[in-house]
């Protein structure tokens, strides 16, 4: 084995990055999909659904915010070998600001009337990290945290723990969130704990301030 | 390094502090029962409530950040801990971590009344207690459905581990409101009579209200007759369905496989999460049985309290770490006749035998499952 592999152990790499708001798609920071009329939420993800080719009839059951996370993740590990790591290797950690209060708000209001169980299952914000553990088959670690902004240097260091510690491997990481104004943003990267083949940067704060602009 | 739980705090139904709980559940007493509060639910139903007069009274003189039920558990709960800690909360070595699932959802109102409402913002809630201790950092909001409480144990141990903070305070706390009785219902998952774990005849779970606090640090607590230590922690996901427990147990078999890694002997037992809703219950003998531990005696605490949710994996927790402490096992109460898939070593009775060490496990909706080893120290 070349010795530069081995001085790159333990300098986890940025494979590809998703961005996603009501303006555009974007993959590595170059725009994929432009929101050029403007459509609102459920328009634009129809959009981005059916430009991505994606066929996955339980996207039309799922709420904003998971709808949101599911585009974002599927658009970021599109050309992934999924073989490549053992599922339990593979860890998503999520934030956001508003919890699931954009769904939350929905379900509150048919509470008098007739609650749905397919809503309600919704009104946790960890929810949009299962549905992309289940396309995506990870099983690793699993944490969705909320915080007032996105904190990345809490992101960098928490995932550091998790290669350093833990049986992970590599990280689905980043912001998703559909808020009580219905603004929406998805942030995800694909972060490796190894570096070796193709990676848009290091895994560093700084780093990822340049590139995690909503 | 080690992480030990320096100073602790539960409130239930059954008590406003550990000993008090743990008297009640040793002696088998239940804080379950019928409920027919119209603000809570049309239908009379069983669930364990905090007393609101006796939190009320408790906290009387003191000005709160928040004067919500939600805010009134966190703050009682995390002063009452800090209060038998030597661990100083606004130390900048010390951080705050809260675990919910909806914090203050009874304040939600109708579309287009909540956008401003900063105390629905599970961050504001947790930012309002550190600001009251003066801590500096950054809060930490863990909200990951059921196991909450017991990755927001594992997340501050890490960190701690990992030289970030030498000290944590972990607050878990959820309140029992029409909005979670309705969803339940709406899952037909309420159990008619309270939650029976494990039983043949189990048919859903009692919701419970509560708070849990532990503060970790990695300095031994002093003056103890035994200390215990959160050894390690792992969550996993079962990538199979959102809000059905796995058919082959896998993401909790995962957590207990990766939690007790490198670890050569048997846990003396199982704080399990035990929900007593007929696939749960299920899917646990089944992950369980996997990790080849379905001889290890294991319970469910929820016959007593109910399903505490966020608070759950604190509450119960520091539940188990009474119990090694005691050398005792809590009996599954409720249950009556065991019906699982795989059977599992389920006591009807409170043991009485020597216990070093005990294994606390947490499922929830989105898939997510944690395990965490807890060893005593004499």
């Amino acid at each position: 084995m070349p010795l530069h592999y081995f001085e790159s152990m333990n300098n986890p790499v940025i494979r590809k990055y998703v961005s996603v708001d009501n303006r555009s798609v974007k993959v590595n920071g170059t725009g994929l999909l432009l929101n050029e009329q403007g459509a609102d939420f459920g328009e634009f993800m129809k959009q981005i659904y059916h430009s991505c080719s994606i066929s996955y009839l339980k996207f039309f059951k799922m709420d904003p915010q998971s709808k949101l996370g599911f585009v974002a993740a599927k658009i970021l590990l599109q050309d992934d070998d999924r073989d490549r790591f053992e599922p339990e290797e593979k860890a998503i950690v999520l934030a956001n600001s508003a919890s699931s209060l954009n769904t939350d708000e929905k379900y509150f209001e048919s509470i008098n009337d007739i609650p749905s169980p397919a809503v309600f299952v919704y009104t946790l914000p960890n929810i949009v990290a299962g549905e992309i553990c289940i396309h995506h088959n990870l099983k690793g670690e699993n944490t969705f945290f909320i915080q007032e902004e996105s904190d990345i240097q809490f992101m960098v260091s928490y995932l550091n723990i998790l290669f350093n510690t833990t049986s992970t491997r590599k990280v689905i990481a980043g912001w998703v969130e559909v808020d009580l104004a219905d603004n929406y943003r998805a942030f995800l990267m694909d972060v490796e704990k190894e570096n070796g083949g193709e990676s848009q940067g290091n895994f560093t704060v700084d780093f990822i301030h340049q590139i995690f602009k909503l | 390094m080690s992480v030990y739980l320096e100073s602790e705090n539960i409130i239930t139904s059954l008590g406003f502090s550990v000993e008090e709980n743990m008297k009640a559940m040793g002696e088998g007493i239940s804080g379950i029962q019928m409920c027919s509060n119209t603000t809570l639910s049309d239908q009379a139903f069983p669930v364990s409530l905090v007393d609101k007069n006796r939190l009320n009274a408790a906290l009387s003189g003191f000005s709160l950040p928040d004067d919500s039920t939600f805010g009134k558990l966190v703050f009682l709960s995390a002063k009452e801990a800090l209060k038998g800690s030597s661990v100083d909360p606004s130390d900048p070595r010390t951080v705050f971590i809260l675990s919910t699932t909806k914090g203050n959802i009874e304040l939600m109102r109708g579309k287009g009344n909540n956008a401003g409402n900063n105390r629905l913002l599970l961050w504001h809630s947790a930012d309002q207690i550190r600001r009251y201790y003066g801590n500096p950092n950054k809060v930490i909001v863990v909200s990951n459905a059921c196991i909450s409480g017991l990755l927001a144990m594992i997340v501050g141990q890490r960190l701690i581990k990992n030289g970030d903070y030498d000290h944590a305070v972990i607050v878990g706390a959820d309140v029992v409101s029409k909005f979670i009785v309705s969803g339940f219902q709406s899952f037909l998952s309420l159990s008619a009579n309270p939650c029976k774990p494990f039983d043949r005849d189990r048919d859903g779970l009692t919701l419970g209200e509560g708070a849990g606090t532990v503060v970790l640090s990695n300095r031994r607590p002093n003056g103890r007759k035994t200390v215990t230590e959160l050894v390690s922690g792992a969550s996993a996901n079962d990538a199979n369905h959102i809000s059905g427990p796995s058919r082959t147990g896998e993401g909790l078999y995962i957590a207990l496989k990766q939690a007790l890694k490198g670890i050569d002997e048997d846990p003396g037992f199982i704080s399990a999460h035990g929900t007593a809703t007929p696939f749960n219950d299920d899917m646990e003998s089944i992950a369980l049985t996997r990790a080849g531990l379905a001889h290890i005696p294991a319970n469910s605490v929820k016959g007593f309290i109910g399903h505490t949710l966020g608070a759950a994996g604190i509450i119960e927790s520091l539940i188990g770490a009474w119990c090694l402490s005691e050398n005792m096992m809590l009996k599954n109460m409720g249950l009556q006749h065991q019906g699982l898939v795989n059977s599992l070593n389920t006591p009807i009775e409170n043991l009485q035998q020597p216990f070093r060490t005990f294994v606390k496990t947490a499922s929830g909706f989105g898939g997510c499952n944690a395990a965490a080893l807890f060893r005593k120290h004499e």
